[in-house]
């Protein structure tokens, strides 16, 4: 197994309005090699978007982390002060969005907008010639017709999808270690996303970045990442290599998740929706958080928290599986196969 | 094709340009002022208790066509049927009597719905438009639950609604009037993939109770996989291919829509589309600007830079019930 | 965003409260139309009671704000006047509101030629400055109150004409108002169910912000002898009366212009407050003629 550049611990995060903590964020594990790309998937609420704003330590204000850690090589991005933070991103740490027009700054050029990054990084030891070279090469790495023609051009002057892979240019330049990928495909054209898709897996293996992508698209985790995570309601509910999570997910939201996409081989029959809905932060049941909504629910699983287990490399935070746990009949739920 | 009942909403040749008024002027003012070719002699049919699915990208004039359907935009060339009926160019009394048998379910459940309204009144809209007696109105408790909302939203507004609920009281409101027509524009988007499941098994169930035909608008190619009996797709303003659901799945004959099939992420790992990407170079054109002749040519694999530059594919039949507008299917079908 | 309790009139309204400025203004407002209401039954003496002993006396128990120089009670020609000032200026303002609306939303849903023609019509009222216009038709027709009340109406109209419109042509891009033409709705349901309540509100601010300025321009006017006559005791009038004797009985001016600094302020605070509860994007926006 190769070096993880990026590893989380026992994450929390809670949002405090008033006098109350909301707790986005809990007990999360990641873990992300070089040149590996992680999915991490979720429905809306799910935490997914203040995990990646914590990874970077950009939370608004009312957002803290009260437990765990993150360490980039061995670095612990938690215990260092914001100056030396904001060093790391941009430089070790890129991220990039799902919406390229409003990262990008509208009044000044593409190639104005790159020097700086470079130049905020680089302190003044690049010359001009240099930081123009790297501009017009991230330019054409990222497929970019006449690049030295375009740096001149403003952001408006492209479309999404050029927008898109400006983006990545400005995120890979100086090549970092880690890049997070926030939704980047969800607005574009099912045409235009295989593109950058193809473009950002090519990219971040050729350059070992370990590459964290955030999506609600199962379709799109399935074509660029090597694992998977899916999370419920701040926490982990499944964690596993790619193929171990479609053939053979464990976790009852997973399934359902699956079974609900709809596609060809559905036709004729009803598809499966999860009942309810995402509970909010203030209101999350006691228990495993999904007990409102799961099939299989049983006391147990409104009482306790069930473990995030590890079952070869697969792991699963549910009842089902922890022979511990008082989960009787473990064996409906394990025989409840994605596929029947 | 004789004896065939009219089909229940049809196009036939229909082109819907924009910005006519304006580059008329601007001969005389010198400016430049595109006409948007948003639809471009389109023929298209929807039967009763068809379900057509409509895809395309962005710029394809999906939305627009379903619009056009409607009569909510006004028709450039061409015709808009109803039952046999022209509506194309339709006022008064007319179009209002058309409105009450069409219907459209908007994208954005929340900018749909009149803000400063209760959901009460929102869905008694129709029938204060209509001026429909009481006697024949459907309550709003049994609108409600024909969506499986419940009762106790009635008193509420708009902003206090979740999406998937919006959603489900425009599609209420959509069948208030009892029309024998849905257009649904994006009826999926933006919704968890766990609510949509949700969304489509009621559209299903309102088809088989109420016996209404429905147009799908959307770019998202599993849902029309799923649920439509007929799919058409749409690039750049054209008509490109349509045919029954399984067959252009199964058996594509346009460059495109092979393309577009290949490359929609399924969640499938194994089933990775490495060499789709150079299938389709390059970026929608803007259909302010469309290229000459076939408006795929600039991007297709298969164009042969004589014909397909110069001239407009017309209606093909690959067999009785599949079309397509391309020169070379024969070629790309292999 | 909001839940709906906090947009309805009693959620505003604690909101608007809940400010020191906008207490102050709703205070100031809801005064001077108490004031107003009960003008006759509030004041300590009728306003013409003359009293020639007693003629410009400053303050005293008996006459809060003294006498004038026929030795008519300051304080009750002041109050009665708050009846006359805002009887005119309150009217004047609805008006202006309502022709501004209805020409407003004609220009911005209509569009095309008639939006053009509306357009023109407005600036070209906007650039007339109210007063001149007003003593151009007073000098016409004779000082009459309903004229000047009309003038104000027509002066201010563009002001609510120009925010209607523009209200209206961000609102009919709006989905919802497709949704009902798709339902069959005819144009003047869509305006009169759907478009209006939507903007209504900024131009229920614009007024509030409004009446001071018309008080002005009757108290202008009536200054000069155009606008209300004697001996009904507008403002206006009373400054003109005490005008001609300020550098030895400066009284009635000092009165006057205090109360004229107050109800501009509470006017123009509580509509400052509205707006800013109501909509903080509108902040910017200033009424007056």
């Amino acid at each position: 197994m190769t070096e993880s550049v990026v590893k989380v611990r026992d994450l929390d995060l809670v949002y405090q309005s008033g006098n109350e903590a909301f707790p986005a964020l809990s007990d999360i594990e990641l873990e992300v090699g070089a040149g590996e790309v992680l999915g991490i998937v979720g429905e809306s609420g799910c935490g997914k978007s203040s995990l990646s704003s914590a990874l970077l330590r950009l939370l608004p204000p009312n957002g803290r982390i009260t437990r765990g850690h993150v360490f980039y090589k061995d670095l612990d991005l938690l215990e260092i002060p914001e100056t030396r933070m904001r060093q790391f991103r941009g430089a070790e740490l890129a991220m990039i969005f799902q919406d390229p027009l409003t990262s990008l700054n509208p009044t000044f050029t593409i190639g104005t907008q790159m020097r700086d990054v470079q130049r905020a990084h680089g302190g003044g030891s690049l010359s001009r010639a240099q930081i123009y070279r790297r501009s017009v090469e991230m330019l054409e790495q990222v497929g970019m017709p006449d690049p030295e023609d375009r740096l001149r051009s403003y952001p408006h002057e492209f479309s999404g999808g050029m927008r898109q892979r400006i983006m990545i240019a400005v995120a890979l330049m100086l090549k970092p270690g880690v890049l997070i990928a926030d939704e980047p495909t969800t607005a574009l054209d099912v045409t235009l996303q295989a593109q950058i898709l193809s473009l950002l897996r090519g990219l971040c293996k050729e350059e070992g970045t370990a590459t964290i992508f955030i999506s609600h698209d199962l379709g799109v985790v399935a074509q660029i990442c090597d694992r998977v995570m899916v999370m419920y309601a701040g926490r982990v509910v499944e964690s596993a290599d790619l193929f171990s999570l479609f053939d053979e997910p464990l976790h009852p939201y997973t399934r359902a998740l699956l079974r609900s996409i709809p596609s060809r081989n559905r036709r004729g029959s009803r598809l499966v929706s999860i009942p309810g809905r995402v509970p909010s932060l203030s209101a999350l049941p006691s228990g495993c958080k999904f007990v409102n909504r799961c099939p299989h629910a049983q006391d147990v699983c409104r009482a306790t928290e069930p473990r995030f287990l590890d079952i070869q490399g697969h792991r699963v935070r549910c009842h089902a599986y922890d022979s511990s746990s008082g989960f009787r009949d473990a064996g409906v739920v394990t025989a409840d196969r994605f596929g029947d | 094709m004789e004896g065939k009942k009219a089909p229940r909403a049809e196009a036939r040749d229909l082109c819907v340009h924009f910005g006519q008024r304006a580059a008329g002027f601007a001969k005389f003012t010198g400016r430049r002022a595109p006409v948007v070719h948003a639809v471009d002699d389109v023929s298209l049919e929807i039967g009763p208790r068809e379900v057509v699915g409509l895809v395309g990208e962005s710029g394809s004039g999906k939305t627009t066509l379903g619009k056009a359907l409607l009569r909510l935009v006004p028709v450039t060339s061409g015709q808009v049927l109803f039952d046999g009926d022209d509506v194309s160019h339709s006022r008064g009394d007319q179009i209002r009597q058309f409105r009450r048998q069409a219907q459209m379910i908007f994208q954005d459940p929340h900018a749909s719905l009149s803000p400063r309204l209760t959901i009460s009144q929102l869905l008694e809209e129709p029938y204060r438009i209509h001026r429909i007696p009481e006697e024949d109105r459907t309550s709003v408790a049994h609108l409600l639950e024909t969506v499986e909302l419940s009762s106790e939203l009635a008193n509420k507004y708009p902003h206090e609604l979740s999406g998937g609920q919006a959603r489900r009281v425009g599609i209420a409101r959509a069948l208030a009037l009892h029309p024998k027509l849905l257009i649904a524009d994006e009826p999926t988007a933006g919704l968890d993939v766990s609510a949509i499941g949700n969304i489509l098994n009621l559209m299903n169930d309102i088809k088989d109770e109420y016996g209404i035909s429905y147009l799908i608008i959307t770019h998202d190619i599993g849902v029309v996989e799923y649920i439509a009996d007929r799919l058409a797709v749409m690039y750049l303003g054209n008509v490109v291919e349509v045919g029954p659901t399984e067959r252009v799945l199964d058996d594509a004959a346009h460059p495109y829509t092979r393309a577009l099939l290949s490359t929609v992420p399924k969640p499938d790992p194994r089933r990775k589309d490495g060499h789709a990407p150079s299938l389709l170079p390059g970026e929608i054109p803007s259909p302010k600007n469309p290229p000459s002749g076939c408006r795929f040519h600039t991007r297709c694999a298969y164009s042969d830079n004589g014909l397909c530059r110069t001239v407009m594919p017309k209606q093909e039949w690959v067999d009785e019930s599949h079309a397509v507008y391309c020169h070379r299917w024969r070629t790309v079908r292999g | 965003m909001d839940a709906r309790s906090a947009t309805g009139v009693l959620g505003v309204l604690r909101r608007v409260l809940a400010r020191p400025s906008g207490l102050f203004g709703l205070l100031v407002v809801a005064t001077l139309l108490v004031t107003a209401v009960f003008a006759p039954e509030i004041a300590p003496y009728s306003a013409g009671a003359q009293n020639i002993v007693m003629r410009l006396q400053g303050p005293s128990i008996a006459h809060l704000m003294g006498t004038d120089h026929l030795g008519r009670d300051i304080l009750s020609r002041i109050i009665i006047g708050t009846r006359v000032e805002l009887g005119l200026a309150v009217p004047a303002v609805l008006v202006a509101l309502a022709l501004g609306l209805v020409v407003g939303v004609a220009a911005g849903y209509l569009g095309g030629i008639l939006d053009d023609c509306m357009v023109v019509l407005m600036d070209a009222t906007q650039a007339f400055p109210a007063v001149i216009l007003g003593l151009a038709l007073l000098a016409l027709v004779g000082p009459s109150l309903k004229a000047l009340g009309l003038v104000i109406a027509v002066a201010f109209s563009p002001q609510y004409g120009r925010v209607a419109r523009a209200s209206v042509l961000k609102l009919r891009q709006e989905p919802f108002i497709e949704a009902e033409r798709a339902l069959g709705a005819s144009n003047k349901r869509i305006m009169f169910v759907h478009v209006i309540p939507n903007i209504i509100a900024p131009l229920f601010i614009l007024s509030a912000m409004n009446v001071p300025s018309a008080i002005a321009i009757e108290a202008g006017l009536s200054f000069l002898g155009l606008g209300v006559q004697p001996p009904t005791p507008s403002w206006g009038v009373i400054l003109n009366d005490g005008f001609n004797r300020v550098r030895e009985f400066p009284w009635p001016v000092i009165w006057v212009g205090l109360v004229l600094i107050i109800t501009t302020l509470g006017f123009t605070l509580l509509g400052e407050s509205l707006r800013d509860t109501i909509d903080p994007r509108l902040a910017g926006t200033r009424g007056g003629a």
